[in-house]
């Protein structure tokens, strides 16, 4: 049975490597297939890290608070919060506090942050002018630079109270104004350091915004290690940046699904009409086998074996073609490469040969029909 | 499966063939025994083919009766016919009709794959008995027609058939090929094997013990050759 089993073997390799161009016809069919198959896959796992990053240009997506109304953060929370986020989807961290103030007795809102960390988290900010370099530099937002009339470069006294209602009173030299069209065109920024120095209270903010590129589950995730790791700190979902990020990652995972779907049954075609080829060409040795005494079943399962090395080999050589697709894509649309998910060649693989042993289904039962006695016939 | 014992290896009685208006064979009677070399001739469209396709089971007849070694072909399924075709019968051909891919050596080989289990050097030795054994290893195309055709009479020998049917065996070959294969022919029905050809050469059927003419799907002569006769 062994030796017949070789034979077998024998007979469908011989088969398809004697009969090269009508293998490469379909063998080409498949490939395209499965190269898309991957390389469609792949992207669709790597879109929502490569659009995660795009999207981080509209801003913070998760904003901590202490879990007391009024409480403030402070240096231990920012801390455990970063501890919380660590991994490759923090982009940037930005702890803010807001204190009232005076210029000329008119209150405005001062606010101390990081700016190397604010230019991460909120890269949409128009600044005008230059960003804080050195302790004493400020931002204006537009519409206070318009109200006060101070221009870049020029000193501005700012003064007011802290929480122990002393009073305090400091000068800025005005470096650059913002512009976002929303609140922050209202407010004064400073370095977090001169915050601290100003009103004599160090390390507290009253809320800390993260970027990160991650989304749904992803976020979820990250917010549940940052309760564990700071139980006093309440993250929040920044829900209008989240959910216009899924739903645009939905949409596009949706199409991707579509177009393989597509590509999938386009294969399927080129597949069928090869081998219905293939029988139409081999009628007479169909025949010839059947005169020669084989069953039915024997002469579809050489076709199905056929179809399935096609399927085989087809789905290596795509997966391979695949993963370079996903990465000429990757490099063109995001200027960046990604990381090849080997563990969907098998599944690639699989799935062609799933594909061509469907497709030779119809083209197998018109293989058992012929009859022998039509198409042996001497002429 | 088939009976050793019986007295004519094949025996059709009072069949015919029917396809629409068509009476291919119309109230056929033959009975051929073991070891016999019967030629069935006629022109185009007297039913030659439809004969040897009942004959070798690859058709029905209509109605009527065929008994192959002593077992009833009637109401077989198909599935029946094929495995009679592979015991009991070894099929030539006109065209040769060899598997375009496989060599010489491996289009024996399909007939013992099909049969029961391949064996390289019985079916090197069957192309060896028929003047092959040098051209093993080569494909269809790389031989001329008549060594295509003694490949198809090694591949039709190498499951040793009780039944023999050739059809135009020698109808694409030239004389010198022709020769050689007649040859084997009359070396294989010296060896008893029971040989049935088709033909409408009359130089082929001449090598026949009887010959069988049809005409019009009807048996028009059925005779024996002088030298069997004389023998007799």
């Amino acid at each position: 049975m062994g030796s017949n089993r070789s034979f077998a073997l024998r007979m469908v390799l011989w088969s398809l490597l004697r009969r090269r161009s009508r293998l490469l016809v379909a063998l080409t069919g498949v490939t395209i297939g499965a190269t898309v198959l991957l390389g469609l896959v792949t992207l669709c796992y790597d879109i929502p890290r490569q659009l995660g990053r795009e999207f981080r240009s509209y801003g913070a997506n998760m904003v901590f608070v202490k879990d007391v109304v009024g409480g403030r953060l402070g240096r231990e929370d920012l801390e455990a919060i970063r501890r919380g986020l660590s991994g490759d989807s923090l982009v940037g961290l930005t702890p803010f506090r807001y204190e009232p103030v005076r210029n000329n007795m008119l209150p405005y809102t001062a606010v101390g942050t990081s700016f190397a960390d604010v230019r991460l988290t909120s890269p949409f900010w128009q600044v005008g002018g230059e960003w804080p370099s050195a302790p004493g530099q400020i931002l204006l937002g537009a519409d206070v630079a318009e109200a006060t009339r101070i221009q870049n470069g020029q000193r501005m006294a700012i003064d007011g109270r802290n929480g122990r209602q002393e009073r305090y009173e400091k000068d800025f030299t005005v470096v650059g104004t913002v512009r976002t069209g929303g609140v922050e065109d209202g407010l004064i920024y400073m370095a977090m350091a001169d915050m601290e120095e100003m009103t004599r209270e160090p390390g507290l903010a009253d809320l800390a915004e993260a970027s990160l590129a991650s989304g749904g589950t992803g976020l979820a995730g990250l917010e549940a290690r940052v309760r564990a790791a700071a139980p006093s700190v309440e993250p929040r979902l920044v829900t209008r940046v989240t959910r216009s990020e899924e739903t645009v990652l939905a949409k596009l995972t949706w199409l991707v699904y579509l177009v393989t779907l597509v590509v999938l049954s386009l294969t399927m075609i080129c597949v069928t009409t090869t081998m219905m080829t293939v029988v139409m060409e081999r009628r007479r040795e169909i025949g010839l086998k059947k005169a020669l005494g084989a069953e039915n079943g024997r002469v579809a399962r050489e076709f199905l074996a056929e179809g399935l090395m096609l399927g085989i080999l087809g789905g290596l050589i795509g997966s391979f073609c695949g993963l370079l697709f996903a990465r000429l894509v990757s490099y063109s649309v995001f200027g960046r490469g990604l990381t090849p998910e080997l563990h969907l060649v098998p599944i690639t693989v699989l799935a062609s040969a799933l594909v061509t042993i469907v497709a030779s289904l119809w083209p197998v039962r018109k293989a058992v029909d012929v009859e022998p006695a039509l198409v042996l016939k001497g002429e | 499966m088939l009976n050793p014992e019986a007295t004519f290896i094949l025996d059709i009685e009072d069949i015919s063939k029917i396809y629409g208006p068509i009476k291919a064979l119309q109230n056929v009677s033959l009975a051929v025994r073991p070891g016999e070399w019967l030629a069935i001739m006629g022109p185009s469209g007297s039913g030659k083919t439809t004969l040897m396709n009942i004959i070798g089971c690859l058709d029905s007849p209509s109605s009527g009766r065929v008994t192959l070694d002593g077992l009833s072909l009637d109401s077989l399924s198909s599935g029946e016919l094929t495995a009679i075709r592979r015991e009991s019968i070894g099929l030539i051909f006109q065209q040769f009709h060899l598997i375009s891919y496989l060599t010489a050596l491996e289009n024996v080989m399909v007939a013992q794959y099909y049969h029961s289990l391949v064996d390289e050097r019985e079916a090197l030795e069957a192309l060896e008995n028929v003047g092959l054994g040098d051209r093993a290893k080569h494909l269809p195309r790389q031989l001329s027609g008549g060594e295509q055709q003694r490949v198809c009479i090694a591949r039709a020998l190498i499951n040793h058939p009780k039944l023999l049917l050739a059809d135009e065996p020698t109808g694409n070959l030239d004389e010198t090929n022709e020769a050689l294969v007649m040859d084997i022919l009359r070396s294989l029905h010296r060896q008893g094997s029971t040989i049935i050809v088709v033909t409408h050469a009359p130089e082929v059927a001449a090598h026949a013990e009887r010959t069988v003419v049809l005409e019009h799907g009807r048996v028009a002569r059925d005779t024996r050759s002088p030298l069997l006769q004389a023998k007799a």
